[in-house]
């Protein structure tokens, strides 16, 4: 079980702003002129409370309106020291991901460090772009003698929230959009995955601008304090009930939020395909995604009664080419996060109306925290499986008696993250994408429309509202100002008062 | 007739469930998704409007004392140009963006998909009851939703005007209007929406977000602030002065989320704008404003209470310059202007909302930037008057606004290719245009993937020989890695 330790550290760099952690040790080297914080002795435990989150806000407040962020070169310097920072670290960041997850090696540099590389590349091409104001088109006579255009300009202070699947990234992609967009800001790492939060922390607080950017680590206080400041947008990525927390917390302050959720992601599975790629792609989705604890990983999968056996043999087969006769033994898979989630998912394996749907799979051990790749078939709609994203490796299989009565079924749950569909047949194509509603989709594989740059990356319903990747990172921490230009000239008298001679 | 009114349905909890219930039926039928539907719509909100404009000037005139010109130019001439726009634009709107795909997906071809969001909610202000209420209507509607609209008490010929018109020319089965007040809004605000859209002040707008968030839906709120002015010497002083005016007492008698709330200029160029401003008032309302019917009235008692208290505040009684008379039977104001009250009088720190026109002076016009920025929050509009193209780039950059004004005030309302929304307390999201389409629907990202193009490295078992392979190109660029992924 990932242990959550409070440690309380301060240490003031040159440069003069603190990172805060809450720890049992508490160092101190200089103090900075910004911050009067009293020394205290070793081993006095001290939280990050309400007080100092005020005092943080407030802090990066003052250096936003100094205008720092604005330039062009201030945010391309600290992309650019995010990319060395990734580079420099790799195994650090490695051995973090494997200490939190038992992140396979190609895992944690494929999801976590080239996607975060990738991000950091394209805004550094395209930024000068993006940062230059839109002219658009005036319309009618009476706005004939005038200019408009849109103004991007940054927030100001903004709120990064992150989960424990994919720490590294996930504190870090929405993190460049902010820098991207100009604003000063504090992410909060995930306490579950704490080996990646403290380097995470100690990695952004040695490379980038810390008058600028800051980690505060903790969990429930420390995110509670937080929540109270007023900021100036909050970008949360976790499950729906925090969510709402952090909306509520948000509406006191008319904080605009993003919030990238999750759902319960479904694959229809059509007998009219490659069952070899279809089989190993949605494999790929689920257990070579960090073991299915990702929010557009294949959830459950839908397919006719029909093809269902053979789904599952190539499956099978699929299964055992990954991760050999024995995926209990397999090194490429994460393990379950904690053992609170893998009480949770021993709980949806053993509830009764499911426990005999096993078809594969079904070894577990808690000592590892590890379940084996475990597809069930036919699960009732009711049970709990059914009911809560699972987040984990198992897969339920529902089967129908005609594909497009899938649609219905999917329908009937709230909207999720993503939707997959495989399928050679056209018109099912189109009906799907038309009838089903999903933050994004992908036919014919799994979670790839996240990859490209220029599709929004987001929720709808309860799976999220706001999106990010590519440009859209960098929309979403805008503010986008609209500004008219008119000249002198062109005055209409005829719109002026007194109006009684006005007919009408 | 008395046992009629006692058995009017109160519009409860149980009423605003069952009508979402109902709506979303409706919704997901696919009704509302048809491009002609939308057009159906959109084109009977045009004809309501050409065959029932007397009765809706009649309306706003009960409501507010609009004058008719302007009730005919912002409440019904906007929102046709709003329906004729949509009509024009909506093909192109509802098809598919494709997005460029590189090689980490090839091969394969990628859309986003603009979908309808489902039961929206839209709840409208009682200052341009007509407007406000049916243009975010027109966004809706676009998009593909189904709609329940709450128009203002405040305003309650117009809102029962909406009721009888929007009944009559526009489809009941998925477009329904629900009159009332707080028990009401409140009714409909415990419901789960796909979006709702707000426009008022920021103490409802905090209540209409944490309603939302209990459901996950997202939010526009339209609210306010105080819009300010600056004015640069070296200007066209007469136009100014008419166009502060009309921005001001022109629309709705101040009474506008984006009117000119205070003016700020310089010491020197104050006592040549103050002339102009009373020479072109007394142009446009006569000596006895009181009397004109160019003016709106103050909308109630309650509002011309709140007003008075801002003039009677000791600090500021001795500050009128102009104008200061009022007729509490008539609920009217005359057009005034004070000139250097304090910054912590209680006119500096409310949103005025009526005709009281405060001027703060600096020593230099560069100092405005501070005043506007030191009041910590963001306005919906702030505008400035200059000739000067370095201090209009300074105002561009230094000053963050819904929305700004180079010239003029509020008329960027009407410009459809510029989202119309506030920033910080003054709001978020925004519409107009093709924003309103954008605001209702949700854009849905779509990969198209073929089954070929498959690589193996990405796969486990991951051997040492992959994970070499992998590292090798790590350093590189993404293209480098994934051709390397592609084998």
């Amino acid at each position: 079980m990932a242990t959550i330790s409070l440690w309380l550290l301060r240490r003031c760099r040159a440069s003069g702003v603190l990172t805060y952690k809450t720890n049992n040790v508490r160092r101190c080297s200089q103090f900075s002129s910004s911050y009067q914080l009293s020394t205290a002795t070793v081993g006095e435990k001290q939280a990050f409370d309400v007080d100092q989150a005020a005092s943080l806000v407030k802090d990066l407040r003052n250096n936003f309106h100094s205008g720092k962020t604005k330039s062009y070169e201030w945010r391309v310097v600290q992309l650019q020291r995010i990319m060395r920072m990734l580079e420099e670290n790799q195994k650090k960041i490695v051995e973090a991901l494997y200490k939190d997850l038992a992140k396979p090696e190609p895992e944690s540099f494929f999801w976590e460090i080239s996607i975060t590389n990738a991000s950091c590349k394209l805004i550094l091409e395209q930024l000068k772009g993006w940062m230059m104001p839109e002219k658009v088109q005036t319309n009618s006579a009476t706005m004939s003698l005038s200019s408009a255009e849109i103004v991007s300009e940054p927030l100001g202070v903004v709120l990064v929230i992150s989960p424990w699947n994919f720490p590294l990234l996930l504190s870090l992609d929405p993190v460049i959009g902010a820098i991207a967009a100009g604003n000063t800001v504090v992410v909060k790492p995930s306490e579950i995955s704490s080996a990646t939060s403290s380097v995470l922390s100690n990695l952004l607080e040695e490379y980038v601008d810390n008058s600028a950017i800051r980690v505060v680590e903790g969990s429930v206080a420390e995110t509670s304090a937080l929540l109270e400041q007023k900021w100036d947008k909050i970008f949360f990525t976790g499950g729906e009930r925090v969510g709402r927390i952090v909306m509520a917390a948000a509406a006191k302050h008319l904080t605009p939020v993003v919030l990238e959720l999750g759902g319960k992601c479904p694959a229809i599975v059509d007998s009219n395909v490659d069952l070899q790629v279809a089989a190993r792609r949605i494999t790929a989705g689920k257990w070579a995604c960090n073991n299915g604890q990702i929010c557009i990983g294949v959830d459950y999968i839908i397919t006719t009664k029909e093809f269902a056996p053979k789904l599952i043999e190539a499956l099978r087969n699929e299964l055992e080419a990954c991760f050999g006769k024995d995926p209990m033994e397999s090194k490429d898979r994460s393990r379950i996060v904690n053992s609170s989630h893998f009480k949770r998912l021993a709980n949806l394996m053993d509830e009764d109306k499911v426990s005999d749907k096993i078809v594969l799979g079904g070894q577990r051990d808690e000592s590892q925290l590890q379940i084996a790749p475990t597809i069930l078939l036919n699960v009732p709609e009711d049970s709990l499986i059914m009911q809560e994203e699972i987040f984990g490796p198992l897969l339920p299989i529902l089967t129908v008696e005609n594909l497009e009565d899938s649609i219905e079924v999917i329908n009937r749950k709230p909207k999720p993250l993503a939707a997959y569909l495989f399928s050679d047949d056209e018109q099912l194509k189109t009906k799907f994408v038309q009838n089903v509603s999903a933050g994004g989709m992908t036919i014919n594989d799994t979670r790839r429309h996240v990859f490209v740059s220029g599709l929004p990356f987001g929720g709808v319903g309860k799976s999220g509202m706001g999106s990010y990747h590519g440009k859209f990172s960098f929309d979403i921490f805008c503010h986008k100002k609209a500004v008219l230009y008119r000249s002198f000239a062109g005055d209409d008298k005829m719109s002026y008062p007194p109006y009684h001679t006005y007919k009408g | 007739m008395e046992s009629e009114e006692m058995k009017k349905p109160v519009f409860d909890q149980e009423a605003g469930s069952l009508l979402v219930k109902e709506l979303r039926a409706n919704f997901a039928a696919g009704k509302t998704r048809s491009y002609d539907w939308r057009v159906a719509q959109l084109k009977g909100m045009i004809k309501m409007m050409e065959d029932h404009e007397p009765e809706i000037l009649t309306a706003l005139r009960d409501d507010l004392s609009k004058p008719e010109l302007e009730s005919s130019i912002y409440e019904i001439a906007l929102l046709k140009n709003s329906c004729v726009l949509a009509l024009k634009e909506l093909k192109q709107w509802m098809m598919p963006e494709k997005a460029k795909t590189s090689l980490t997906t090839f091969p394969s071809s990628a859309e986003t998909v603009s979908e309808p969001l489902g039961v929206v909610l839209i709840i409208s202000a009682w200052n341009f009851p007509f407007l406000l209420s049916l243009d975010p209507v027109v966004g809706a509607i676009a998009a593909g939703n189904a709609i329940v609209l709450k128009p203002s008490e405040i305003a309650p010929a117009t809102s029962s005007l909406l009721v009888r018109l929007v009944g009559q020319y526009l489809d009941s089965s998925c477009i329904r209007v629900v009159e009332g007040a707080v028990p009401e809004t409140s009714a409909l605000l415990d419901q789960k929406w796909d979006k709702i859209l707000y426009t008022g002040n920021g103490r409802i707008g905090r209540i209409v977000m944490a309603a939302a968030a209990k459901h996950l839906t997202p939010v526009v709120l339209e609210l306010g602030g105080k819009c300010p002015v600056i004015v640069d010497s070296g200007i066209n002083l007469r136009v100014t002065a008419r166009r502060i005016i009309m921005g001001k007492w022109g629309c709705n008698n101040g009474q506008a989320c984006i009117s000119p709330d205070y003016i700020i200029t310089t010491k020197d160029y104050t006592p040549k704008l103050v002339d102009a401003l009373k020479h072109e008032l007394e142009q446009f309302y006569g000596k006895n404003p009181l009397e004109s019917k160019d003016l709106s009235r103050i909308v109630n008692s309650n509002h011309f209470a709140r007003l008075s208290k801002l003039l009677d505040d000791d600090k500021v009684s001795g500050k009128i310059v102009h104008g200061g008379a009022r007729d509490k039977t008539n609920l009217k104001i005359a057009p005034t202007i004070l000139l250097d009250v304090p910054r912590d009088s209680l006119i500096m720190n409310e949103e005025i909302f009526g005709p009281l026109l405060p001027i703060i002076t600096v020593d230099k016009v560069e100092d405005s930037f501070n005043v506007i920025n030191s009041s910590g929050t963001k306005p919906l509009a702030a505008y400035l008057f200059s000739n000067n193209k370095k201090l209009k780039e300074q105002f561009v950059v230094t000053v963050s606004a819904g929305g700004l004004v180079v010239n003029d005030t509020a008329v960027h309302l009407a410009v459809h290719s510029l989202p119309f929304g506030g920033v910080g307390e003054s709001g978020m999201g925004a519409y107009h245009g093709k924003f309103s389409f954008d605001t209702f629907s949700h854009k849905k990202a779509v990969l198209y993937r073929s089954f070929a193009g498959d690589a193996p490295l990405r796969y486990p078992p991951y051997t040492s020989k992959k994970i070499r392979l992998m590292k090798a190109f790590l350093g590189g660029s993404i293209v480098g890695i994934i051709r390397a992924l592609l084998g």
